[in-house]
Formats: C-alpha cells, sequence, structure tokens
C-alpha cells in the first residue's frame, strides 16, 4: 500500500507557500479559512469545511470559509481536474495543522503543560480545568510567514484530523439555493444596465449586415454599443433587451470567414483533417501472438449543456479598477487574461466568484466576464449580461471529438502481449490563461481584437487527448500515437474527464473484444491483466453486486434484448478507481436497467458529497452515451437549443446501487470525472451482451443501433 | 404599451405597470424582485422557471404577463407558507437533493403540484410530472429520494 510512498508538494502549496495565505482571524471569533477551490455545483465547499474545521478543532460556526476571491484567497489555477481534494483539500488540511500546532505549542506554554495534554474543542485548548482558545492567543502567535513548502515532508496524513467522526457538514449552500436563490444570476448591482450581445451560431460567426439605425430603434434598447463585431444591447428593462435581440436575430445574416469542414461521421472527419504526429511512446518490447484484433472508437463533440447560459456582472470601481463577478472555474486565471484584454493591470481587477449553473468544465463562464467587464470599462457603469441559450450552445466551447484506434495481439494463453493505440484529437483545453494568448471569446472580435490562440493540448501524465490512453493493466509492451488536429469544426475545450471519456471506453470495449476473440470471460480477462490489489477490488465488488456469473447467463438464455456488461477505470491512472456493471434492454432504443458500481477513490472526507458526485457522473455519462452529440451544418452549429440537444429525461433514469469503499490513511481523490469512461464502456459491453453487435461509436442512438442491425443482417 | 396587471404573488397582491406581452419570469424576477424564478431557456423546454398558476404548474418564460391577471402565482420561495410545500422543501434538504441546485426550484413546483392532487402517485405520475425538467448535474437519483421521502412524512401526518 502507498502509506510509505512520499507525496509530492501540492500545486497549491507551491504557488501559495505562506500560512497567511490560507488561514487568518476573522470576525467575532472566527477563523477565516481562505481556498481557490471554488463552488461549481459540486458542493466542494462542505468537504473542505469539513476538512478545515476538524483539522483545527472548531465548531462549525467558528469557520469563515471564502473562496474564489482573487483580493483574499490564495491562487489555485483552475477548480478543475477532480483536483479539489486531492490538491485543494490537502493544501488546506496541511495548512491547518500548521496552524493548529503554532497555537497548541502557544497554549501548552500558557497553560503550563505539555502539547500532548492537551484537548482541543470549540476553537479552545484545555488542560484540567483550565483554557485557552485561538483567538486569545492572537496577538501572541506569529504564524503567517511560516512556509509551508518547506514544512512539507511529503508524508500521508488523514485529511479529516483527529475527529474524524463527527457528522454533518450538510451543505450550507443549499439551504439558500433549495427553494431560493444565491446564484450569480441573481446579484443586482446599482444602476445596473442589462446586456444581451448579439452573437451567431458559430464562436466566429459575424456580420456586414448589423442595420445599427433599426437596434437603436429596437423598443427598451437605451444604447447599442459597438465595437469591431462585438456589438451589445443595453438597457435597464432586461425583458424588453431579450425582447430586442431576439428581434435583431430575424434580420441579422450571419456568415464565417472560413468554411467549415461539413458534418460526416466523427471517424472520417477527424481522418480527414491535418494532424501533427507526435514522437511515439514506446513501452516494453511488443510480441506477436496467435490472435490479433484491431478496431475503432469514436466519441463526438458533446455540449457542456448547463441548465442556464453563463452570466456575468462587473463595475467600475473608480477610474481604473473593476469589479466582475463571475461563475469561472479560475478566478485568478480570468482577472489575468482580462487585465491582458483591457491592457490594465491585474492589480485593478478583482474577480469575485458567485455559484453559477453546474459546470463540468470550460463552458461560456471566463467569455462572459469578458463581455461584462469590457462593457463596464468602456461605459464606466454596472452591467449584467446574461448569456441566451443559442449563445451557450453554439458560441461556448464543446468538448472534443476523439477517434482511437486500438491494436493488439494475444499469446496462446490468452494473455496481450502487445497493445498499440492511436488518437486521433484536437485540444481537450483551451481555458483562459492555458497556454499562450488571450482564450477569451469577445476579445477576438473587438475593434482591436486579438487572434485566438493556437491550440495547445495538455501532455501526459495528465494529458488531454491521451488522458488514460495507457491501459491501467499490466501489459509487457505498450505503442501509444497522438495525431493532433488544430482545426476543429466547433470551438473545443475542456469538458468533464477530457480524452479520459474516449480513451477508457475504447479501452474497456476492446479489453471485452479480446476476451470474447479468445473465449475468456471479460472480468477473468480484466484479472488476469490487473495486479493493483485495489482496482482488482473495485472490478470484483462491482462484480459480485451484479451476481455477474448467473446474471450474466440468465440474461443470455433469456435472449429478451437485455444485457449486462462491464467497464473498470483507474481516473488519469493515478486517481480513483471505478467498476461498473451495466444492465441494458435493448428494444426500440438502449434502455439501462441497473448500474452498480463500485469505487475507490481514498479516505472518504465527506460520504454524501462523495455520492452525489458518482451518482452525478454515472447519469451524465450514461446521457453523454445515449443521446448527446453537437452537429453543425455550413453556418455554424445546429445544436442550439434543448430541441436539437437532448439529454437523459427523468423516465430514463436506471436503478442504481453503489459501494464506497474508504481507505483512511490513504489520500483522498478527486471523484467527479471518475464514471465517465467506464460507463461509456459497460454500456457498449452490455449492448454487444445483448445484441451481439458491437457499438464502436458514440452515442448509442436508436438510429445508429438500428443502421448496424440492418447492416448486419 | 404597459398596463396595470394585478395578481397575487405568494400571498401579496402585486399591481404592477407592465408590458402585457412580456414574459413573467422577467417580471416576478425583476419587476417583483422574486429572484428564486430561474431563467434557463426561455423556450418553455427545460423547467427551470416553473411556477404555479392557481395551483398548475406553468413555465414562466412562455407565460405572457396578460395572462396571469387576477390569478394566483406561486414560487418556490412561497413553499415554506405551504402545508405540502413545506413538506417537499424539508424532503430535498434532508436528502440534499441537488448538485448547482439551479433546476430545484422549477422541480419543488411540480412536485408540490403533483402531490397536492395525487398524495401516493405512481411512478408513472411522478415521471409525467417531472418530464417537463432538466436536471444537467444527475442528481435525479436523489430527486426521487426527495419525492419519496415528501411522499412517506405527508403519508404519515
Amino acid at each position: 500500500m502507498s502509506l510509505a510512498t512520499k507525496h509530492a508538494l501540492p500545486t497549491s502549496l507551491q504557488a501559495n507557500p505562506l500560512l497567511g495565505s490560507w488561514i487568518q482571524f476573522g470576525e467575532n471569533n472566527t477563523l477565516r479559512v481562505m481556498s481557490g477551490k471554488v463552488e461549481i455545483g459540486q458542493g466542494i465547499q462542505a468537504s473542505l469545511k469539513k476538512i478545515a474545521t476538524l483539522q483545527l478543532g472548531l465548531d462549525p460556526g467558528q469557520l469563515d470559509f471564502i473562496a474564489g476571491d482573487t483580493q483574499i484567497c490564495p491562487d489555485e489555477w483552475y477548480t478543475a481536474g477532480s483536483q479539489s481534494i486531492e490538491v485543494g483539500g490537502h493544501s488546506l488540511a496541511f495548512a491547518c495543522q500548521h496552524f493548529r500546532h503554532f497555537f497548541e505549542t502557544a497554549a501548552a506554554q500558557a497553560l503550563s503543560c505539555k502539547v500532548s495534554d492537551l484537548v482541543l474543542a470549540g476553537g479552545s485548548f484545555s488542560f484540567h480545568d483550565k483554557s485557552i482558545s485561538y483567538f486569545d492567543l492572537e496577538k501572541s502567535v506569529d504564524y503567517k510567514q511560516f512556509k509551508l513548502d518547506e514544512a512539507w515532508t511529503g508524508d500521508s496524513f488523514s485529511l479529516k484530523g483527529e475527529t474524524a467522526s463527527v457528522e454533518g457538514f450538510a451543505r450550507e449552500d443549499l439551504q439558500e439555493k433549495i427553494g431560493g436563490t444565491g446564484f450569480i444570476q441573481d446579484l443586482v448591482l446599482p444602476n445596473m444596465l442589462h446586456a444581451r450581445i448579439l452573437r451567431g451560431p458559430h464562436a466566429h460567426a459575424i456580420t456586414d449586415d448589423w442595420q445599427l439605425e433599426k437596434l437603436k430603434a429596437l423598443s427598451g434598447v437605451e444604447q447599442v454599443f459597438v465595437s469591431g463585431q462585438f456589438v451589445a444591447l443595453l438597457g435597464v428593462n432586461e425583458s424588453a433587451i431579450v425582447n430586442a435581440y431576439e428581434k435583431a436575430q430575424t434580420w441579422i445574416t450571419w456568415r464565417i470567414k472560413n468554411p467549415l469542414p461539413p458534418e460526416q461521421e466523427i471517424e472520417n472527419l477527424l481522418l480527414s483533417l491535418p494532424a501533427v504526429t507526435s514522437e511515439p511512446i514506446i513501452e516494453g518490447a511488443a510480441k506477436e501472438g496467435s490472435i490479433s484484433h484491431k478496431a475503432r472508437y469514436s466519441r463526438p463533440y458533446i455540449a457542456h449543456a448547463s441548465i442556464s447560459p453563463s452570466c456575468a456582472l462587473a463595475m467600475p470601481t473608480d477610474d481604473q479598477s473593476i469589479t466582475v463577478w463571475s461563475h469561472t472555474q479560475g478566478p485568478h486565471k480570468l482577472r489575468d487574461q482580462l487585465a491582458l484584454a483591457l491592457k490594465m493591470s491585474s492589480e485593478n481587477i478583482r474577480v469575485i466568484h458567485v455559484s453559477g449553473p453546474g459546470c463540468y468544465g470550460h463552458n461560456g463562464a471566463d467569455d462572459v466576464a469578458f463581455d461584462a467587464a469590457f462593457l463596464a470599462h468602456q461605459l464606466r457603469r454596472p452591467v449584467r449580461v446574461q448569456w441566451m441559450r443559442s449563445d451557450e450552445m453554439a458560441a461556448g466551447p464543446v468538448g472534443a471529438a476523439s477517434l482511437v484506434e486500438l491494436d493488439a495481439s494475444l499469446d496462446d494463453s490468452g494473455a496481450i502481449v502487445r497493445w498499440d493505440a492511436s488518437v486521433w484529437s484536437h485540444t481537450h483545453i483551451a481555458r483562459p490563461g492555458w497556454g499562450q494568448g488571450i482564450n477569451l471569446l469577445g476579445a477576438w472580435s473587438t475593434a482591436q481584437p486579438v487572434p485566438q490562440p493556437e491550440p495547445v493540448d495538455m501532455f501526459l501524465p495528465a494529458g488531454g487527448g491521451l488522458r488514460n490512453i495507457k491501459p491501467y493493466y499490466d501489459l509487457p509492451s505498450l505503442h501509444v500515437k497522438h495525431h493532433f488536429i488544430s482545426q476543429s469544426p466547433v470551438r473545443v475545450s475542456a469538458l468533464r474527464s477530457l480524452g479520459a471519456y474516449a480513451n477508457t471506453f475504447a479501452i474497456e470495449s476492446f479489453m471485452d473484444e479480446l476476451a470474447q476473440l479468445s473465449g475468456q470471460d471479460p472480468i477473468e480477462f480484466r484479472l488476469k491483466h490487473q495486479n493493483d490489489q485495489r482496482a482488482r477490488e473495485v472490478i470484483e465488488k462491482a462484480a459480485k453486486m451484479a451476481n455477474w456469473n448467473t446474471y450474466r447467463q440468465e440474461l443470455a438464455a433469456a435472449q429478451d434484448g437485455r444485457g449486462l456488461g462491464i467497464g473498470f477505470g483507474r481516473y488519469k491512472n493515478k486517481s480513483a478507481y471505478c467498476a461498473v456493471v451495466i444492465e441494458v434492454e435493448v428494444a426500440e432504443a438502449v434502455r439501462v436497467n441497473k448500474v452498480w458500481m463500485a469505487v475507490d477513490a481514498g479516505e472518504i472526507v465527506h460520504f454524501d458529497a462523495l455520492l452525489n458526485q458518482v451518482e452525478g457522473g454515472i447519469i451524465q455519462a450514461l446521457s453523454w452515451s445515449l443521446k448527446e452529440a453537437v452537429h453543425w451544418n455550413e453556418s455554424g452549429s445546429t445544436s442550439v437549443s434543448w430541441d436539437d440537444y437532448p439529454i437523459l429525461n427523468f423516465d430514463e433514469i436506471p436503478a442504481v446501487e453503489i459501494e464506497l469503499i474508504d481507505r483512511p490513511g490513504e489520500p483522498g481523490l478527486g471523484s467527479g470525472e471518475l464514471a465517465a469512461g467506464p460507463i461509456g464502456a459497460a454500456l457498449a459491453n452490455a449492448v454487444t451482451h445483448a445484441l451481439q453487435i458491437r457499438p464502436r461509436h458514440l452515442p448509442f442512438t436508436s438510429d445508429r443501433l438500428s443502421k448496424m442491425i440492418m447492416d448486419a443482417d | 404599451m404597459s398596463e396595470i396587471i394585478s395578481f397575487e404573488l405568494n400571498g401579496v397582491s402585486q399591481n404592477q405597470n407592465l408590458d402585457p406581452n412580456a414574459k413573467l419570469l422577467y417580471t416576478i424576477r425583476n419587476e417583483c424582485d422574486s429572484k428564486e424564478v430561474r431563467f434557463g431557456c426561455g423556450a418553455g423546454n427545460c423547467g427551470a422557471c416553473t411556477v404555479l398558476i392557481d395551483g398548475l404548474p406553468e413555465q414562466s418564460c412562455t407565460v405572457p404577463n396578460w395572462s396571469v391577471a387576477n390569478k394566483k402565482v406561486t414560487t418556490a420561495a412561497g413553499l415554506k407558507e405551504d402545508a405540502i410545500g413545506k413538506v417537499v422543501l424539508q424532503a430535498f434538504m434532508q436528502e440534499q437533493a441537488a448538485q448547482c441546485g439551479y433546476c430545484i426550484n422549477g422541480i419543488l413546483m411540480s412536485v408540490t403540484a403533483l402531490l397536492k392532487t395525487h398524495p401516493k402517485p405512481s411512478q408513472d405520475q411522478i415521471n409525467n410530472s417531472l418530464n417537463r425538467h432538466l436536471c444537467r448535474c444527475g442528481t435525479h437519483l436523489r430527486i426521487i429520494r426527495a419525492i419519496n421521502h415528501a411522499i412517506q412524512t405527508l403519508s404519515k401526518s
């Protein structure tokens, strides 16, 4: 087990080494704990608050938690990549431990006892009948300049502290949001103008046909702001501005400067676009066995499709400064990008994070923040910009399509002796602050436009398009080729799990194909190549939950369109383990009857928060895999509303059984993205079990399956 | 263009000078300053903006102001004062039935309307009432648990 292994200094502590950047004294006998990991609908604050409260020995009411305010909080990069517990939580816990250590040392001195004699509860250190609190000691302890990076030993520690059994820590934000308010959409600034930006069906749609006089004459429009192709309608009455926006869209004819590649099967599309092939990754020595097999798999472009399009507010605070309210994943990165785009100093921009609709990656949140900041800066007036549904769907980024080719060979014993993988895909990350240039939509279209930066993908080990391309199995050889495609028909960036969705879907589908070709049970075949005990345990647990052997045979014998399939993955090959068995029933469409999932995300910090993330990950990945694909034509995206981008509905939700394996003392691992790839694969494997037809191209719509059945006949 | 339209919002009478064709969603959010009603799609497709109009769930982004004259409009903020709405709210809190929570206020309205007329709804009836609602975070399992929780609580009272 990894208890003895050393862990690298978390990036958050590298960037914010001083203890005073994480904890300070707040008002009214509270400790103010500061984080750069923000609430994006995943409920992270409950877990971070639990960590801080327990590590510091406070009552929950003594904690003043604040996240994502660039003027106050540490810069923790983005709230992304399932890093909020792994990096954010561990950094915060480490800071809290040192803070506590400073004060317990001072308390022991004050109470004339040993540190080990002290009992800490409710922020107060007691020895027999004497006690002294953090707040009593505030002036006598000098902790702020303590360097956490130098104190890091790399040893594992519990995230929960000594009072780990404490229950509770329900999400405080939900008390406000359920039945109430609390979203960025609900903020109102004094003397604020509502704005809508006129945009077409593509991030690069332009027009020569604004008819500005007509725009100005629209009812409720107090101002038409024009800077190049950036045109905004503004007024105090939001409803009137929305009407004006809808009317204007009826006469504007949009076009795209560079023609888009026509929509076609993802495999054909990606193979037809120019690609740069990088030096292959070669590990071990390949052999040729008695059975060889090759197959191609693909995923389409997938929309974030949050329930609300993005929103932001901005306000000039003096001649030189502005404050921006945003549901961005990276407040500090956004601040620095806004400074570049607006030619201001970062010090003169404050970004304050406020909850928005569910965020699953780089959506329009940063773009709309630019829109609001640019308008507020130019007009010297508070502005609220709410994107319309079509803006988010057509001009916001979507997750990139991928094509994955796998080619392997098995020896006579049915063991894998060669494994080759090739991936054709775009960048899976184009966040503002990633790479060079300015990644903010509006900044590409003003009168002094900046170019859209050249796409640069994330390299392994984390990987973008290559994330999880190395199978998490014991293989004697591996060969990976990456064909990087810059040009995409729609704008692409980070979506939950990046390339791991396609790669894990492909690998785990292919494992089933290899098992079938060599006459082995899919689970036995996986275990045969698996020496990581924790991986074996989730696979065995999921199999047991589903009563795999017996139930699979029963379903096969029944021949009634039902099937059972498995999928496994370890996210990024270094994070949480997940194994899932899915039962499908295929008639006109694929219906998922039941999902059994076993998850090992290390030490469980907050049971319900983890469960919530896993449940949501399952349902969203089922939705992607069964239904979702962004479509386009020569003018841009044609997936601009819920009518043309359906997602899973309430009557399509399966029964779900989840087992969370707790590993006290092991590092807590992120859970937001673990389900995506295994779900896609288990679904494909279950469909194959039901129909004896192998779907290799996502999503598994009834049209696609019907065509496969007809072609097979 | 505008006219006085009278309606009741969560038990409080409103006499607002409104564009009769403007959508109720914006009236409630801006003129009435009740931000718990949420904009999602503006096309009646997602259910985030659902309110009760004389007890029936409607998507307020497609409802013109004139059509609510002299009617009773209830939003999620009004559920605290409603015997069934209160139970539904508590059940959603107890089950932590939200991730981002953006879709929830609309869902609370449809669930409350359902349980008022069908205290023990069938699964089909639950699905029918929820099929006008989208949730992108995949909170469906919790939402269904919260509804069953509310049904149980109501059956005991």
